[in-house]
């Protein structure tokens, strides 16, 4: 199984377990990571699940989508790396993927 | 008796979040969580959109894993219906016998389908979208199923409409206004939608109200309109809005206004140490235009009036002022809202609706009040800055789709 490597606001690191397929939210989720609240349930309108990639991975994750980059916008604490976790599916490349989860707006 | 610091009526969207934020405060005492369906708080968004279609199974609906609330110490009680509150003696009766005191109640108990009253009421093949058990009902009936009719052209209903369209389904509408998201939306919106749905197929009949619905042999077979038109249906959805739940709080003694128990700024209801919350709470809204109490189904406000009463709970009150939000999904059209539109006088196209990513932007007194947005993150973002503001935006510039929203977002 891979693993996801989530740090948390009080800066805890944890690793979970991965399926591939399923987005980062998800994965976070059903792990039961407390600071990802999700609100929108992965539908891009709430901005709940934003995360920063670290830079070791920015490049295999990729960049966000425009509707993302627009969500994201309005974050105090957005920056080149930041993603929301519902938006950036899980695959066997990103085995070992560590995120941060971003401070609450 | 099991006695509990806080008991939680409801685990639904916004029992959950308050149960969790409660502990996240730091809030030490005992805390409960009772609710009537047998599982664990999960999204209901996804019943009338990825669970119904099937693409995403229950597990992922799941708000948090079952040990989540074990190791925060949020006794789960579920499947077990409160029907009554002592309110002078902070006890809560439920419909198994069983009594729990409280110090203080939130009660979160969401609403149950407004039912058809008609006749043929009470056939098989009738189905409702509010719960987790109501999907699946109508799931398993799917398989044999060609022919839908859906009761109420509202956000639940247009989207089940969409699903089973998706899914092959001939699918009709019924709607008693003159426009489907009458309640909800403005003119043009709704006439985009309805636009949209008949493009695909959907039969959707305005200004249809329904007289019977007609079986045979104790199964639906058509819905009777009332000019006498028989629409033919194998299974009927029906989503004609909710009842708050309310019942058992009212015959304690809380106030009720417009359906909902009555809250303060603070979701403190009329009595002592109960607090309502969700669906189930009116309130006086800052964004509500015409300052009349209101009820909201939405997520954002079950999840920030949760905060309100944890914050309260933990001694650190602040007043319900958050920004009203929501999300609607249809086909691949992403609808975003911002603001309430209620009491609106002006609405301003952003964009074209043809390109199938547009806003309709609503005014009073020349002052933005909301936003509806399809396919148009960009315009929903930038939009509650001017919604958060009242902001006054030159209407020629409001309505140029290409002069970005924020940049009329001067306070007025
Ligand atoms: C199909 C559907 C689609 C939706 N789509 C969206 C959307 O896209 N975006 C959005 O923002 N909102 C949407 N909503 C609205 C949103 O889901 C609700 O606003 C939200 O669930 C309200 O949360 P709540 O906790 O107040 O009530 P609920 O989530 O309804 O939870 C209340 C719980 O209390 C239980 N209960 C009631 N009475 C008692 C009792 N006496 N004893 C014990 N338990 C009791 C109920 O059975 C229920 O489990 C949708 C709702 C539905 C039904
Ligand atoms: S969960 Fe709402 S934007 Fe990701």
């Amino acid at each position: 199984m891979s693993t996801l490597i989530v740090e948390n606001r009080a800066g805890q690191r944890v690793s979970l377990p991965a399926q591939p397929s399923l987005t980062l939210m998800d994965i976070m989720r059903t792990n039961g990571v407390e600071d990802i609240l999700a609100l929108c349930g992965g539908t891009c309108s709430c901005a709940t699940c934003h995360v920063i990639v670290e830079d070791e991975f920015a490049e295999r994750v990729g960049p966000a989508s425009e509707d993302e980059m627009d969500l994201l916008e309005y974050s105090d604490h957005r920056t080149s790396s930041s993603r929301l976790a519902c938006q950036v599916v899980f695959s066997e490349e990103l085995d070992g993927l560590c995120v941060r989860i971003a401070p609450e707006d | 008796m099991q006695t509990f610091d806080v008991i939680i009526v409801g685990a639904g969207h916004a029992g959950a979040q308050a149960a969790s934020l409660l502990r996240q405060r730091g809030f030490t005492g005992t805390v409960a969580m009772v609710g009537n369906e047998p599982e664990l708080p999960y999204e209901r968004p996804p019943l009338s959109k990825e669970y119904l279609s099937g693409e995403k199974p229950f597990e992922r609906l799941l708000l948090r894993p079952a040990e989540f609330w074990r190791t925060h110490e949020i006794e789960m009680l579920t499947g077990l219906h409160i029907e009554a509150v002592d309110t002078e003696g902070h006890q809560l009766r439920a419909e198994s016998g069983e009594r729990f005191g409280y110090g203080a109640l939130i009660w979160a108990a969401g609403g149950a389908p407004r039912r058809l009253a008609c006749q043929g009421h009470d056939l098989a093949g009738i189905h409702y979208v509010r719960t987790r058990a109501d999907v699946d009902a109508m799931r398993a009936e799917l398989g044999d199923t060609d022919t839908v009719v859906v009761i109420g052209g509202g956000y639940i209903g247009l989207e089940a409409a969409a699903v089973l369209n998706n899914l092959g389904k001939s699918v009709t509408v019924v709607e008693a206004q003159d426009r489907v998201l009458a309640r909800v939306a403005g003119e043009p919106l709704s006439r985009f939608y309805e636009g949209e749905h008949r493009a695909r197929g959907v039969d959707v009949r305005l200004n249809c109200s329904v007289d019977q619905i007609v079986g045979e042999n104790g199964q639906v077979s058509g819905v009777k309109l009332q000019d006498g038109a028989v629409l033919p249906a194998q299974l009927v959805v029906v989503g004609i809005g909710i009842l708050p739940a309310i019942t058992p709080l009212a015959n304690g003694g809380a106030a009720i206004e417009t359906g909902g128990v009555l809250v303060d700024e603070f979701c403190r209801s009329s009595v002592p140490d109960v607090f309502a919350i969700g669906d189930c709470a009116t309130h006086h809204n800052p964004f509500c235009s015409t300052g009349a109490p209101i009820r909201l189904e939405s997520v954002q406000n079950a999840n920030d009036q949760a905060k309100v009463v944890a914050d309260y709970l933990t001694g650190n009150p602040q007043p319900y002022v958050a920004l009203p939000w929501f999300w609607s999904d249809q086909y691949d059209l992403k609808l975003q809202t911002v603001g309430l539109s209620v009491g609106y006088d002006q609405t301003v196209m952003r964009g074209d609706p043809a390109a199938r990513s547009f806003s309709v932007v609503y005014l009073k007194d020349g002052r933005v009040l909301a936003l509806d947005s399809v396919n148009l993150v960009k315009d929903f973002v930038q939009g509650k800055a001017l919604v958060k503001a009242g902001a006054i935006p030159d209407l020629e510039a409001l309505a140029d789709a290409s002069i970005p929203l924020k940049s009329l977002a001067v306070p007025a």
